[in-house]
């Protein structure tokens, strides 16, 4: 693990390019099992899945920062874990709405 | 017609996705994990959780203020230029020659800025401004303009901004000019026909024409821009004060000066999420322009 000590690994952005590097994965299998036309949606430009995820990616990532910077990061609830209790931030609102931006991105784009 | 289908063709991808996984994907990785994180050096790090993100994204603290006014300077720098360059670009294409041993020398001649590396362009200007021994700092100051690059504000903005046209102004030109050369000799004739006056041409003929090839201008002069680093670092250092620090030089200061590796993470995560989608964006114009055009051409 020395060797990789300088790339600072944190569980949470572990898990997160885990998410992403299976969402990556799914989505090559989906490609040669399902292909795909492309297909003209509400932005009037022919898009793929993949131009669909990525458009859902850089939407979360835009709705996450703007969400940090207007409304912040304060704890919604508190979740007890045995002897201590587990603050969930209201980031994870944000979490929601991009998962409900790319569900709509994916039906409407 | 059957398509042989090989699969094994992607092994041949194998390369460069290596290569780019220890160029991108790894230092990618690295930035974001540091942008979640605070060190004080000798690879301990500390949890700091969207920390760096909220100072960032408020402009009431340091680092927030900082990024912000920065952002600023960098989106008014490149509108400036864009402003400046597009025309002029257009204005040099359209007035070189079309034929003749004189094409080639203008060729040659406004290739030489393009060739020339940013931080020779940035010495070259350094000095080229200089009021004590410079060209241009001296003639200024002999005609009793009261012109410095080190103490005002304006005059290195201005210095900043004319070292970018003189540089990127070319290419621009380049550009516009192969646009230009592609445009049938028959578009011409039919103009001179229907009697269209020079203007009219420019707006019915080459400008339409020129359409994609200024779209990649302004695209590759706005990134560009946008990144710029090396010219304004070599020339003003960022100031006057902080009056031409512009996003990168801020980056390096916070990153190499301060050793503020999280907040240089956050900003850069940031930075490079702009330059993304402005690119997504120009990159979507740009290759369904013609696409839309065309139906509408076919039906008119």
């Amino acid at each position: 693990m020395d060797n990789i000590a300088w790339m600072a690994w944190t569980l949470p952005s572990a898990i997160f390019f885990a998410l992403l590097a299976c969402t990556l994965g799914v989505m090559t299998w989906l490609a040669a099992a399902y292909p795909e036309a492309e297909r003209v949606g509400v932005l009037r430009i022919p898009t793929t899945r993949g131009d669909r995820l990525f458009i859902s990616l850089i939407a979360a990532a835009v709705i996450h920062l703007v969400w940090i910077g207007l409304v912040g990061t304060d704890a919604i609830a508190s979740v007890p874990v045995g002897e201590e209790s587990f603050e969930i931030s209201s980031l994870w609102l944000a979490s929601a709405i991009s998962l409900a931006s790319a569900v709509a991105i994916f039906r409407t784009v | 017609m059957d398509k042989t289908i090989n699969n094994k063709a992607w092994f041949l991808v194998l390369p460069v996705f290596l290569l780019v996984a220890f160029s991108a994907i790894l230092p990618l990785m690295t930035v974001v994990n540091y942008s979640l994180q605070d060190t004080f050096g000798n690879n301990q790090f500390f949890w700091n959780g969207v920390g760096w993100f909220k100072e960032l994204l408020d402009p009431s603290t340091d680092l927030g203020g900082r990024f912000l006014a920065s952002l600023g300077r960098n989106l008014v720098f490149s509108a400036v230029i864009l402003a400046i360059e597009v025309p002029l670009g257009i204005v040099v294409a359209l007035s070189m020659p079309r034929g003749g041993w004189t094409v080639a020398f203008c060729l040659v001649t406004l290739a030489l800025p393009l060739l020339i590396p940013w931080n020779v362009v940035g010495t070259i200007w350094q000095i080229f401004g200089r009021p004590d021994i410079g060209l241009l700092g001296y003639t200024l100051t002999s005609m009793g303009i009261d012109y410095n690059y080190v103490s005002n504000d304006v005059d290195a903005w201005v210095t900043v901004i004319v070292m970018d046209v003189w540089h990127w102004t070319s290419l621009v030109a380049l550009l516009c000019y192969a646009g230009l050369k592609s445009i049938p000799d028959a578009y011409y004739q039919a103009a001179q026909i229907d009697g269209a006056s020079r203007w009219a041409v420019f707006t019915a003929i080459q400008l339409p024409k020129m359409h994609r090839v200024l779209l990649i201008a302004v695209l590759l002069r706005f990134m560009d821009s946008f990144m710029i680093y090396t010219e304004p670092f070599v020339v003003t250092g960022g100031g006057p004060g902080n009056s031409t620090t512009f996003i990168s030089i801020e980056l390096v200061k916070i990153a190499l000066g301060q050793f503020d590796l999280g907040k240089a993470a956050a900003l850069s995560l940031v930075y490079n999420l702009i330059i993304l989608i402005v690119c997504w964006v120009f990159y979507t114009i740009m290759t369904h322009a013609g696409t839309e055009r065309r139906p509408a051409e076919g039906g008119a």
